[in-house]
């Protein structure tokens, strides 16, 4: 078996951790598993529950460890040691660092199911924009001055008005 | 809160009724659930919020659930007026889990009178409610917990962002914040050594598969949890649809490696189910691991035609009974665990008396069609 990390190397240490409820399996060459700390109780239980690299990829986001939630006060230090967040918010606080590990771990990185009632007509409404948009952004492309006004007059209309929606 | 403490045991099925239930395939498949998670748009998250604000979140939402006509007349209450036996009862019937089952004040639990709806409230998100049906019926248990999401979302302000679906603590439930998972009993897959090529390849079509008490736990008595890993970027009709066609398959497998193993090794399959039986039947001590192992050999046995199929039932109603916590509750908490297994012996022994000793020529008879391919 190889290492998971370096996928070199054999791995000679095998460790499963549970964290919370969690469990997760590494399987890491000698080396790796040093540059990882796992003898040093400060190996990122975050890594462990949600893929390697998870609490640097954090860490590499904008504002650095220091960054904490406007709201809730969470840290990028308090992720990397429990692997959860604070609160909603957070996911906007850490958004750059999380974009990376969504996709790893998710088939996508946009929501496919179910919406909230009271949120449908505006989320089917903001859909319908970013549709617009394209379209009209290739129409400019192309120099379809035509259908590019067309798609503009379109926008304006499904644009909720004092709504601060932008439409550039 | 000051409310005053339900009972638990007057309130919970009987393991005897519980034995009873059935549903489509359930010789295989246990039993399936839909959980769905659930946030407060204004709250911190259950373990990052301070104790009065995990209680406000508590006092919102309890009143919301209860308040749903699935939950009329449904036990409520708070977890610290739950004794720790009480906790581990509720896991060891798979209502809670077993992080529900450390908290304690700010937490909260209601389900209902048939136990096919349980709402945990600040778990390690504010909610996590379940529909949990016997046999494979995840379809149904979809549609149950998406209707009473629907009615509790407009007593809720949920946590939901038109990129990333509904919010929740731990970014792996994040989107849907769906699990639909279902519990298989597979002892063929595993005495016919197929167990191991399954799960991997379960896994990589993005399944997790996991032991008896969910994650981090190991598959006692045969019983593995098969269970969607991904929620972002597919919708739950779909997540729904990809478990149930690949447990249709697992399903398949198991049928036929019960076949292949009555055909050329009857005389192992036997052997297995015929110590089972003696053991269960004749300790004078024995472990709840070691009785899980052995009373999942003889619910094969009567699958496969070699006990009476009214057995079925005493099987999985013992299944439920000689876990721990359920003896510590018939008998005492005080118990040790060398007490405990001698009390265990003494049950398996007295409710197996009057059960005859596997019959060997009648095998097969009980088997399922062997399965188109």
């Amino acid at each position: 078996m190889l290492c998971s990390i370096c996928k070199e190397k054999p791995a000679t240490v095998h460790i499963t951790q549970i964290v919370g409820d969690k469990a997760q399996k590494l399987d890491l060459c000698e080396e790796c598993a040093k540059a990882k700390g796992v003898n040093d109780p400060s190996f990122a239980p975050a890594d462990l529950m949600l893929g390697l690299g998870a609490s640097q990829e954090i860490e590499q986001s904008a504002g650095g460890v220091e960054t904490k939630c406007p709201r809730c006060g969470f840290s990028q230090a308090d992720f990397k040691k429990s692997g959860r967040l604070g609160c909603s918010e957070c996911y906007k606080t850490f958004a750059e660092g999380l974009e990376g590990l969504l996709k790893s771990m998710h088939k996508g990185t946009h929501h496919a199911g179910k919406v909230p009632e009271a949120l449908r007509a505006t989320r089917e409404q903001s859909d319908r924009l970013k549709l617009l948009q394209k379209k009209l952004a290739k129409a400019i492309e192309d120099e379809n001055f035509e259908q590019a006004a067309q798609l503009r007059d379109e926008i304006k209309q499904v644009t909720p008005r004092g709504t601060g929606l932008s439409v550039t | 809160m000051g409310t005053t403490p339900m009972k638990l045991d007057e309130f919970l099925i009987s393991p005897a009724e519980t034995a009873r239930r059935h549903g489509p395939h359930d010789r295989i498949v246990m039993s399936s659930r839909v959980r769905l998670a659930r946030n407060l748009k204004d709250a911190a998250f259950p373990g990052w919020a301070k104790k009065p604000e995990r209680l406000k979140v508590l006092e919102t939402i309890r009143p919301a659930v209860e308040s749903l006509p699935e939950l009329k007349d449904a036990f409520s209450d708070v977890m610290d007026n739950l004794t720790a036996l009480d906790k581990q009862i509720l896991v060891e019937r798979h209502l809670i889990s077993r992080e529900h089952a450390a908290k304690g004040s700010g937490s909260g639990l209601v389900f209902n009178r048939e136990e096919s709806f349980c709402v945990m409230i600040n778990e390690e998100d504010h909610l996590r409610m379940q529909a949990l049906r016997p046999g494979l019926q995840l379809r149904q248990a979809w549609s149950a917990i998406d209707h009473l999401d629907t009615e509790l979302e407009k007593k809720l302000d949920y946590a939901f962002n038109n990129e990333l679906g509904y919010l929740t603590a731990c970014p792996t439930n994040l989107g849907t914040a769906v699990r639909v998972s279902a519990m298989l009993h597979l002892p063929g897959l595993v005495l016919a050594e197929q167990i191991n090529p399954i799960i991997q390849s379960v896994n990589k079509l993005g399944l997790a598969v996991r032991g008896l008490y969910g994650e981090g736990t190991e598959a006692l008595g045969n019983v593995f949890q098969v269970s969607n890993q991904m929620t972002l970027g597919e919708g739950e009709s779909a997540i729904v649809e990809r478990l149930d066609k690949v447990l249709s398959q697992i399903i398949e497998h198991e049928e036929n490696a019960r076949q292949t193993l009555l055909e050329k090794k009857p005389k192992v399959v036997f052997n297995h189910i015929g110590r089972a039986y003696g053991i269960l039947a004749n300790a004078h001590s024995i472990s709840s691991k070691e009785t899980m192992n052995l009373l999942s050999l003889m619910r094969l046995g009567v699958d496969l035609g070699l006990f009476p199929a009214e057995e079925r039932s005493a099987v999985d109603e013992l299944f439920i009974v000689t876990q721990p916590a359920h003896l510590q509750k018939q008998f005492s908490d005080k118990l040790s665990a060398e007490e405990r297994d001698l009390l265990r012996a003494d049950m398996l022994r007295d409710r197996l008396k009057h059960v005859s000793r596997p019959n060997a020529k009648k095998g097969g008879s009980g088997l399922d069609k062997p399965a188109n391919l």
